[in-house]
């Protein structure tokens, strides 16, 4: 693999940023965002540079590696820091970099009225360093270092407002489930250490070729809970909703189109290990759809347009774990929706932002309507993001959400069939909360007081809002176009794909089918909000459904039963040991020193005699003594 | 070798239970000073067993200072302490006459069963060839020649004792003697001037030269300071009464 | 007879003196049992010198003897001395060690 030295300056030029505004304090606060944003743009102009590099290079050497410094040497453990460049990193690295730095852009005018933005932009560059070197890593260690900094950034950046304690504690709901998803990853290098000697990707696909499937099911299994914890996957999902108390570019960054795609990059990346294991493949494919119709589900009852979205995350990322894991068919195209739910959700999250900013940071969607009027831009961009995402051929939602349902009907008898089902399902649902999330916002009678005065948002706010919006509009065709994108990745995949598959429909007809569901999802939505009264304070007396999808399908609830009160009564049970066993048996030493000293104290008569009957006593032993002794 | 004689051995057999007996009866009578006696016989006893097994010098030593010299010392503070304190033989620390009795069994059969199981590996000598200029040549030719030293160390002791019970009796004043002026004048302020007369000579009152009855104040009953204390707490002082005179006949007669 | 006998009468003398410090109270009864202890041990001395027949035993036993007498000279004075301060001369009353 040739080695690329330019590789280290991705990584390292948003770290110094990160590093300088921190430590320079207060003296950076007049142009610390430009800092920042430069170096978010410095990094992106390195990617760029990297693909043109890559681009000329003959497909076999498009992979680069640079090896930084040996990190662990230890006996028979080697690790390297090192990175490694190839057709599905640089995927990545130009959609964090690209998005980033537009997200960047639009900070700058978001929080300047924040008096804490250096602080900010540092968190956004250190954001950017960690999710690069995530992506960039060439073993699982290197990934691990990524993954952590990424939940670092983004504990940091959830709880950018820490006087509201309910801010505070939504950060550290975050980062504790993470550190569960944290554990899998843990375990799985472990695994693969014990089993294979070797952490690196490389050493790793070396040895699944002849190593056990126990082995490899037990590492995919672990690597799917790691997965799980970073993309809100189902089981450890609950904390996806919460995390949008941080600032709105902090959701559109991290919680849409970057961190909570680890999960997704971490699966494909180990493709060599779930081809080997069909079991945890098959747990993927479930996580992915129940997850898809989890996050669906809560989007329809949600009222705060952030929470809105985010369910609507979860829900996309479960159609890109539901798409790795169909196996070497389904990788490309789960990448490519990955790509294309960057920029139609980063989009419309910075449009949600752009709508708060308007309308005085209010995020319930039953106070606003008609802002269609008073935020065209605004409007227009965040409807060509809905328009991609509900899978409106031509945009890019439609062709990258089409081929995972495809693939999904493809992948074989009971099992594609109830896949293919769940994900049209899913998409008839999506495009009725979406459409909600539209109509409820932007095109239904206004029903906000006169004290709002809703405007549009400055330049620097709806520029990288539109740059998003040309990329919702053209980037599915680009990469469907001849099979641009999949055959891109395709050295990264192993050429498992090339033999054709059976096809259980059609793709006509699979598309058909699926702008027939997104039909009837649209029409049922303009039917219940658009042509009805829709009423400013959440109704009460709805259906038990309501009431559960209002809360997140009582998932906090069930957490709460299942692990932290139990957790809290063994911590309780602890504690009570600890006070009595441990310190029992502390004090049980004091007592029974005290015990005995007072117990030898009563020799201390202070007669004479009884201290004669002793030294007696201790002569007829002395005598007994000898007496025996020369028996 | 040694040939014990007969008349060792009788002496011995007589003896030697007499001074268990005393020495068992020393720890059990009552009052001290028959505790002291009994001491006094056992050490006799011992002086004679010392005569008999040729340790002559030792022997008239053990009479001349034990019980001579010690055995009068402890009768004298037995004397001066109390000889009316006589121990009630019940006792005060509780759990402690059992002990003593079984330490007293257990020592003792310990004691003599080693003994009787003990060998020197070689028969006994007897003294007379140690003896053969004398006993006390023997001893002297020992004593100044081969523990010169513990013999000067011993004499440093004994001075150093005698200085010791100086310092100990001595009864040093923490006030000054009062002067004769002192006393006149204290005498003369105290209560009435009956009580700075002062007491009457030793005798005044005495109805009998015997220390046990005591003398009679001119309102009939005993003065204090002429019952012996001792005397008293051994329930020996008489009554004065049976000394009185009778009827005195003071018709003078013709002398012829 | 068995020049050990004497070792025996010593022995047992030695534990009724024994026996005695412990049980009697008056402080110079104590005194005397100690002294029949110290006694005790001159006679086993001299009966040791006699079987081993040398005068190494006697002249042992007379340094006893004198270390005897002045441990009585002083220990006596002490007695006096404690019965004039506390006018008792029961050993139980000098218990101010006691816990």
């Amino acid at each position: 693999m040739t080695t690329s030295t330019s590789l280290i300056y991705l990584i390292a030029l948003p770290l110094a940023g990160a590093a300088i505004l921190l430590l320079a304090g207060r003296r950076a606060d007049k142009w610390g965002h430009l800092l920042g944003t430069a170096m978010s743009a410095g990094s992106f102009a390195v990617g760029l540079y990297q693909l043109s590099l890559m681009l000329d290079r003959p497909t076999e050497e498009r992979a680069v590696g640079q090896k930084l410094f040996t990190w662990i040497s230890v006996g028979s453990f080697n690790v390297d820091a090192g990175l490694l460049l190839d057709q599905l990193s640089i995927c990545f690295v130009l959609l964090i970099t690209g998005v980033g730095t537009l997200i960047h852009i639009y900070s700058i005018s978001y929080m300047s009225h924040d008096e804490n933005r250096r602080r900010f932009f540092a968190y956004l560059n250190l954001f950017i360093a960690s999710m690069l070197l995530l992506v960039l890593g060439d073993s699982y260690l290197n990934l691990y270092v990524g993954w952590e900094g990424v939940g670092l950034a983004s504990y940091l950046l959830i709880g950018f407002w820490n006087q509201k304690p309910a801010y505070a504690t939504a950060s550290k709901k975050a980062f504790v489930m993470n550190r569960i998803g944290d554990m899998g990853l843990s375990f799985a290098i472990m695994i693969a250490f014990a089993s294979f000697g070797s952490v690196s990707f490389s050493g790793v696909e070396e040895a699944s070729h002849h190593a056990s499937e126990a082995a490899l099911t037990a590492i995919g299994i672990m690597l799917l809970i790691a997965a799980a914890g970073k993309s809100a996957q189902f089981p450890l999902q609950a904390w996806l909703g919460d995390a949008m108390a941080g600032p709105t570019p902090v959701s559109a960054l991290i919680h849409a189109a970057t961190m909570v795609t680890a999960g997704v990059y971490l699966i494909v990346r180990s493709n060599f290990i779930f081809d080997a294991a069909p079991i945890a493949q098959l747990l993927v494919v479930i996580v992915g759809a129940i997850t898809l119709i989890f996050g669906a589900i809560v989007g329809t009852a949600k009222d705060d347009i952030k929470k809105a979205l985010a369910a609507s995350t979860m829900s996309q990322i479960g159609y890109m774990i539901l798409g790795a894991g169909l196996g070497p068919a389904g990788y490309a195209y789960a990448i490519m929706h990955l790509l294309t739910h960057g920029f139609f959700k980063a989009g419309m999250f910075l449009g949600a932002g752009s709508v708060m900013h308007g309308m005085n940071d209010e995020v319930n969607m039953r106070r606003y309507g008609a802002l269609r009027k008073f935020m065209p831009i605004t409007f227009i961009t965040f409807g060509l993001g809905y328009l991609a995402i509900i899978g409106v051929p031509p945009f890019a939602g439609f062709y990258s959400k089409d081929l995972i349902i495809e693939t999904a009907f493809n992948a074989g008898g009971f099992k594609g069939i109830l896949l293919g089902s769940t994900a049209l399902f899913g998409a008839a649902i999506t495009a009725f909360y979406m459409t909600r999330v539209m109509v409820l916002t932007f095109t239904s009678p206004k029903r906000w007081e006169e004290d709002q005065h809703p405007h549009e948002s400055p330049i620097l706010m709806w520029i990288p809002m539109a740059i998003l919006a040309i990329g919702s509009v053209t980037t599915g065709f680009l990469f469907t176009r001849g099979d641009a994108l999949k055959n891109w990745l395709k050295p990264v995949f192993g050429d498992h794909g090339g033999h054709s598959e059976e096809h259980l429909f059609e793709p006509i007809v699979v598309s058909a089918m699926a702008v027939t569901a997104v039909l009837i999802g649209v029409g049922i939505a303009l039917a219940k909000y658009q042509f009805s009264e829709v009423d400013a304070e959440a109704p009460q007396n709805v259906s038990i459904f309501t009431r559960i999808a209002r809360k997140d399908l009582m998932q906090d609830s069930v957490n709460e039963s299942l692990f932290m009160r139990p957790g809290q009564a063994l911590t309780r049970l602890l504690v009570k040991t600890d006070e009595n066993v441990v310190d029992g048996a502390v004090r049980l030493v004091g007592r029974t020193a005290v015990g005995a000293g007072s117990e030898l104290r009563k020799t201390q008569t202070g007669f004479a005699r009884s201290y004669a009957a002793l030294i007696l006593i201790g002569a007829i032993a002395l005598i007994a003594g000898i007496w025996v002794v020369t028996q | 070798m040694l040939e014990i004689q007969t008349p060792e051995a009788v002496m011995f057999w007589v003896l030697a239970p007499l001074s268990v007996i005393a020495a068992l009866g020393m720890l059990l009578v009552k009052k001290a000073v028959h505790s002291a006696l009994l001491l006094a016989w056992i050490m006799v006893t011992l002086a004679i067993f010392y005569i008999a097994q040729d340790a002559v010098f030792l022997g008239i030593v053990q009479i001349v200072v034990y019980t001579g010299a010690v055995m009068m010392l402890f009768l004298f503070i037995l004397m001066l302490v109390g000889v009316d304190a006589s121990d009630s033989l019940t006792e005060t620390i509780s759990g402690l006459r059992p002990i003593a009795i079984t330490a007293a069994i257990g020592f003792g059969g310990i004691f003599v069963s080693l003994i009787g199981r003990a060998t020197l590996g070689h028969s006994a000598y007897g003294l007379k060839a140690a003896n053969a200029n004398g006993n006390v040549e023997g001893l002297a030719y020992k004593l100044f020649s081969d523990y010169v030293f513990p013999f000067e160390v011993i004499s440093a002791l004994l001075i150093t004792a005698a200085l010791g019970a100086m310092v100990l009796a001595h009864h040093q004043r923490s006030v000054a003697r009062p002067t004769q002026r002192e006393q006149s004048i204290a005498r003369f302020r105290t209560g009435t001037i009956g009580a700075a007369a002062g007491l009457p000579s030793p005798g005044v009152f005495a109805r009998h030269n015997a220390v046990d009855v005591p003398a009679l104040l001119p309102d009939g009953t005993p003065a204090p300071t002429s019952i012996s204390a001792t005397l008293k707490a051994r329930g020996d002082m008489l009554e004065s009464k049976s000394f009185e005179l009778g009827e005195v006949d003071n018709t003078v007669t013709e002398e012829k | 007879m068995n020049p050990y006998n004497y070792l025996y009468v010593a022995a047992l003398l030695f534990t009724i003196g024994a026996v005695g410090v412990v049980v009697r109270r008056n402080a110079i009864v104590v005194f005397m049992c100690v002294e029949l202890m110290l006694n005790a041990a001159n006679l086993t001395l001299v009966t040791f010198a006699r079987i081993n027949g040398t005068l190494e035993g006697q002249v042992v036993a007379f340094f006893t003897m004198v270390v005897a007498a002045c441990e009585v000279v002083v220990g006596l004075a002490i007695i006096v001395a404690i019965y004039r301060s506390r006018r008792s001369a029961s050993v139980d009353d000098a218990s101010l060690l006691k816990r």
